[in-house]
């Protein structure tokens, strides 16, 4: 079970995702980072901080968007993960090709540096 | 000690596989972040299978074991009917290939074998039995 939240701050869309996303639930972060992105968001930070276990199909649709972004100069960072899903990640090698930062702060900062 | 899980192919029962796994294995003193990573392993076997050999069809069952023969080895048993899904059999791409195709798949299989072991096929009684072997460190 997944439920994802977005909020906008200072102009960027913060998602919020809140519980587990699997096989089953992987579509709704799929849906929620399209939208940002026809509603036009450049800035995207994903808040990690209740998330609490990802699989690949998670983390297959971050990696599916990493092109688009690029075409569309849409930055997307994400942060506050816990130790235990950050490992994923890293096991992949993940790190390298996503943004990711431990604070909303850092997170925030990186955005902006990134969208100059 | 043995314990044994018996699911439908619904990608909903996802989440009762990584209970059974984590209850069964409280005891073993195993670090959260490696337990974390067992159960991602499993996860990612037992979806496949369930949407590459079962179609998701909830009336196919597949049953799980998790078998300790000894302090810190682990042995897991995926169970079933279908088609064979043999992860040996697939390559694995470069990251670079899975971002420039867009495919949200082929992640699952580098996972299970960087976190495993050892993956083998084996059948038994007509049915087709994935092992997969963890040796905690």
């Amino acid at each position: 079970m997944v439920h994802i939240k977005r909020l906008q701050e200072s102009g960027n869309d913060i998602i919020a995702i809140i519980g587990e996303i699997d096989a089953s639930s992987s579509i709704e972060l799929d849906l929620t980072i399209a939208k940002s992105v026809g509603e036009g968001f450049t800035k995207i930070l994903v808040d990690c901080s209740a998330l609490e276990y990802i699989s690949s199909a998670g983390l297959g649709v971050f990696m599916s968007y990493i092109e688009e972004f690029q075409d569309k100069n849409v930055k997307m960072v994400l942060f506050g993960m816990k130790e235990k899903v950050a490992n994923t990640f890293t096991i992949l090698g993940l790190a390298d090709l996503l943004h990711i930062r431990m604070s909303k702060d850092e997170a925030k900062k990186l955005v902006d540096e990134l969208s100059v | 000690m043995n314990y044994q899980y018996n699911i439908g192919c619904s990608l909903n029962n996802l989440k009762g596989i990584r209970e059974f796994i984590r209850s069964a294995l409280k005891d073993q003193g195993i670090p959260e972040i490696e337990m974390a990573a067992i159960i991602l392993a499993l996860d990612e076997m037992c979806s496949n299978l369930m949407i590459h050999a079962h179609h998701c069809n909830p009336d196919h069952l597949l049953e799980v074991h998790i078998d300790v023969p000894e302090k810190g080895k682990l042995i897991f048993e995926i169970i079933d009917d279908g088609n064979v899904f043999n992860i040996n059999q697939f390559h694995s791409d470069t990251l670079n290939d899975l971002v420039h195709e867009k495919r949200k798949g082929g992640l699952g299989i580098r996972l299970v074998k960087s976190i495993m072991d050892n993956v083998e096929y084996l059948s038994r009684d007509g049915k087709n039995i994935c092992r997969l072997t963890k040796q905690m460190r």
